[in-house]
C-alpha cells in the first residue's frame, strides 16, 4: 500500500488532483482509494486530499496519517500547515514552489523531493494559479509510480474538461513533467 | 420503466465518489420520475442526476421542488401513478420531509431512496454520521447500508426489486456514509443495462393503490376512531409489520440473484467476518467495517480470536440472523455512529442487547460510539474496540459507552 496526502489551498483543485490520480492509478490496474479531507470550502483556505493505492483490494476508507508522500500544490501552504506531520521514513515531497531545495526545511524523513515552479507554469498557461494538473505531472516525474500517459487519458476522461481547457491541462502536465528537478537526499550517517 | 432502450451506451465502469456511484445505479434502474433537492453531503448525487438528465444519460422524468417536503409528495403522487421513483436526502432534508417519510410506508409505495447519511444538528455539523438515518430507524422504512461504493451502486439496483417487491411493498432508505463513501472514490463496475432491466422488470407500485383513472379508488381514507375502523387500522398495521418480516427473506433472495447474475455478492442481512473459531467480535455498520475488518485481521496476526459481523440489513432487523451470529461468540462489541440518547447506548447495541435476549445463555456487551460528525474510525481505533471486548470477555465489562473518538487529536 502507498499512501499519499496532498496540500492545497482551495480553487486550486487539490481534491480533483486526487481524483484524476485516482483515475490514472485505477487505468494501471491498481486498486485506489481517495478520500478528501472534510472542510467548508472557501477560495484560499487550506485542503487536502487522501490517496492510497495497492496491488490488493483496499477496505480501509480512512483518512491518512502516515503518508509515504507529501504532494504540495501551493508554495505557501507549508507556512499554513505542518504538511510533514506523520510522514514515513524515506518520504517523497512533491512541492510546487521557485525555492530551491536548500531553502526549504525538509525533515530528515524526507529522502526525495520533486521541486516545480507551478505556480510560474500556471501563469504562463491559465493565467490564474491553478497548479493541480502541472503539480500530477511533477509527481509522476518525481515517482515513476504513474504513467504521463495514464494521467493524460484520466483528463481525457474528465468531463468537467473540454476543448481549450483540456489542451490547457494537457499541456500542463507535461510541462509539470518536464520542469521538475528531483533531488535525493543523502541519508544522515547514523550517530 | 420507459419503453425506449438505453439513449446511450454505459461504461463497464467509472471512477467515482459515492454520491456519483448511487447516480449510476439510478441511471441503470431506469425510474420513471426522479426528484432531488441538494442538501450536504448529498448535493453532488444531485448533481451527477442532473447532468446524467441533461445529456441523455438518464431517460426520467426530474422534478425540480421547492423543498424536501415537495420532493416526497410529488413522488408519492408519481407512485400511486404507476412510477418507479427515486429520490436521496440527508440530514436536514430528511427532517424537512418527515411528514410524507412517515405517510410513504403506510401507503405501501415501494419508493427508493438514498439517504446519505449525516450527523444531526446541533452542534452545527455538516458532516457524516448515522443520526439521521438512526432517528427514522423505527418509521417503517426499510433500511439498509452500505460499506463500499462499490456496494451503493449495486443495492441502488437491488433496492427497486426489494421495494417492489409484492410481498413487501415498502420504501427503503440505501444509507450510505456522508464523508467517507459519498465522497469516497473507487473504482466501480456497472452492471451490463439490459441485464439490470431484465433483473428489475417492469416497475411495479400501484397494484394495490392507485390514482387512476380506470380503477377510480378512494386513496388512504380516515381509517380507525375505534370499533370496526380501528380493527381495520390494526390490520393495516399488521400488514405493514408482516412486510417487513417478508423483506428479509426478499432481500436474502435478491441479494443472491444479483450475484448469480452480475458476479458481485454482498451479504444481504450480516456479515460474518472470520467468526468461525472467533472468541469475540465487534459488530459494525456502514463504511467503518473495512478498517473493522483490517483490524480484526491484525488481532488475528497477534493470536486473538477476533471476528466480526457486520450489519447491513438494519430495518427489518435480522434477528434470526443475529442470534445465529452471536452464538458462536463468548462477547460482543457494538461500534455505533449514533447514539440513543434514551439509553446513553448505540442504538444498534440496543438490538444486540435485545438479540442476546434471545440466546441461552448472557455474554457481555460493550456499546462503542465512534465516527460522528465526519471523525475517522481507524484500524487503531478498532484495535482498542477489540482489546476492550476482550477484556470484556475476561470480566472487566464497561458499565458506560466507550466514546473511540474522544481523545482524537
Amino acid at each position: 500500500m502507498y499512501e499519499i496526502r496532498l496540500h492545497g489551498r482551495g480553487g486550486q483543485g487539490t481534491v480533483m488532483a486526487a481524483n484524476l490520480l485516482a483515475r490514472a492509478l485505477v487505468e494501471e490496474g491498481k486498486h485506489v482509494v481517495a478520500i478528501p479531507a472534510f472542510g467548508f470550502e472557501r477560495r484560499g483556505a487550506p485542503v487536502a486530499a487522501f490517496l492510497r493505492f495497492d496491488d490488493a483490494p483496499i477496505r480501509r476508507m480512512t483518512n491518512i496519517y502516515e503518508p509515504d508522500c507529501v504532494i504540495c500544490i501551493d508554495p505557501t501552504v507549508p507556512r499554513a500547515v505542518n504538511v510533514f506531520d506523520g510522514v514515513r521514513p524515506d518520504a517523497t515531497l512533491v512541492q510546487a514552489g521557485r525555492r530551491a531545495l536548500g531553502e526549504l526545511s525538509v525533515p530528515e524523513r524526507v529522502a526525495r523531493v520533486g521541486l516545480c515552479d507551478a505556480v510560474g507554469v500556471a501563469l504562463q498557461i491559465f493565467r490564474r494559479p491553478i497548479t493541480n494538473t502541472i503539480m500530477l505531472g511533477a509527481f509522476a516525474r518525481t515517482t515513476g509510480l504513474v504513467k504521463l500517459d495514464s494521467l493524460r487519458e484520466a483528463l481525457r476522461a474528465e468531463g468537467a474538461l473540454r476543448d481549450a481547457a483540456l489542451e490547457q491541462n494537457l499541456a500542463a502536465l507535461a510541462r509539470g513533467y518536464d520542469e521538475t528537478e528531483v533531488h535525493l537526499i543523502e541519508r544522515r550517517a547514523a550517530a | 420503466m420507459s419503453a425506449l432502450p438505453q439513449a446511450k451506451t454505459l461504461p463497464g465502469h467509472v471512477v467515482c465518489d459515492g454520491n456519483e456511484a448511487a447516480a449510476w445505479g439510478v441511471v441503470l434502474s431506469r425510474p420513471d420520475m426522479v426528484a432531488v433537492y441538494p442538501i450536504t453531503p448529498q448535493t453532488s448525487l444531485v448533481e451527477a442526476l442532473a447532468q446524467f438528465a441533461a445529456d441523455g444519460t438518464l431517460d426520467t422524468e426530474m422534478v425540480e421542488a421547492e423543498g424536501e417536503h415537495s420532493v416526497l409528495s410529488v413522488l408519492q403522487g408519481a407512485c400511486l401513478a404507476g412510477a418507479r421513483t427515486y429520490t436521496a436526502t440527508s440530514g436536514p432534508g430528511l427532517a424537512f420531509m418527515f411528514e410524507p417519510y412517515l405517510r410513504a410506508p403506510g401507503l405501501r409505495l415501494p419508493m427508493v431512496m438514498s439517504l446519505v447519511t449525516r450527523d444531526t444538528l446541533s452542534p452545527q455539523c455538516v458532516w457524516g454520521g448515522h443520526q439521521d438515518a438512526m432517528s427514522v430507524r423505527d418509521v417503517g422504512w426499510i433500511q439498509v447500508y452500505c460499506e463500499s461504493v462499490q456496494e451503493i451502486l449495486d443495492t441502488v439496483i437491488m433496492a427497486f426489486r426489494i421495494a417492489e417487491h409484492r410481498d413487501v411493498m415498502l420504501p427503503i432508505n440505501v444509507c450510505h456514509d456522508g464523508n467517507y463513501l459519498s465522497f469516497g472514490v473507487c473504482r466501480v463496475d456497472l452492471p451490463d443495462a439490459a441485464g439490470v432491466d431484465a433483473f428489475l422488470g417492469k416497475a411495479d407500485t400501484n397494484w394495490h393503490v392507485a390514482l387512476d383513472p380506470d380503477r377510480p379508488m378512494g386513496v388512504d381514507p380516515l381509517t380507525g376512531g375505534g370499533g370496526p375502523g380501528a380493527a381495520l387500522f390494526a390490520r393495516y398495521r399488521k400488514g405493514h409489520c408482516r412486510g417487513m418480516q417478508n423483506a428479509l427473506q426478499v432481500i436474502v433472495d435478491t441479494h443472491r440473484d444479483f450475484g448469480d447474475r452480475f458476479g458481485r455478492r454482498h451479504a444481504p442481512l450480516l456479515e460474518e467476518y472470520r467468526l468461525d473459531d472467533a472468541e469475540y467480535a465487534i459488530v459494525t455498520i456502514g463504511s467503518m467495517t473495512g478498517a473493522a475488518k483490517d483490524a480484526v485481521d491484525e488481532a488475528r496476526c497477534a493470536g486473538q480470536r477476533a471476528g466480526l459481523i457486520k450489519v447491513k440489513t438494519y430495518r427489518p432487523f435480522p434477528l434470526q440472523a443475529m442470534v445465529q451470529a452471536l452464538a458462536r461468540v463468548k462477547a460482543v462489541g457494538v461500534v455505533d455512529r449514533s447514539v440513543s440518547f434514551g439509553w446513553n447506548a448505540g442504538p444498534v447495541f440496543q438490538d444486540v442487547l435485545g438479540t442476546l435476549a434471545m440466546l441461552p445463555q448472557r455474554i457481555p456487551a460493550v456499546s462503542f460510539i465512534g465516527g460522528l460528525a465526519g471523525a475517522d474510525l481507524t484500524p487503531g481505533h478498532f484495535a482498542r474496540a477489540l482489546e476492550t471486548t476482550a477484556q470484556a470477555l475476561a470480566g472487566a465489562v464497561p458499565i458506560a459507552p466507550v466514546w473511540l473518538n474522544e481523545n482524537d487529536r
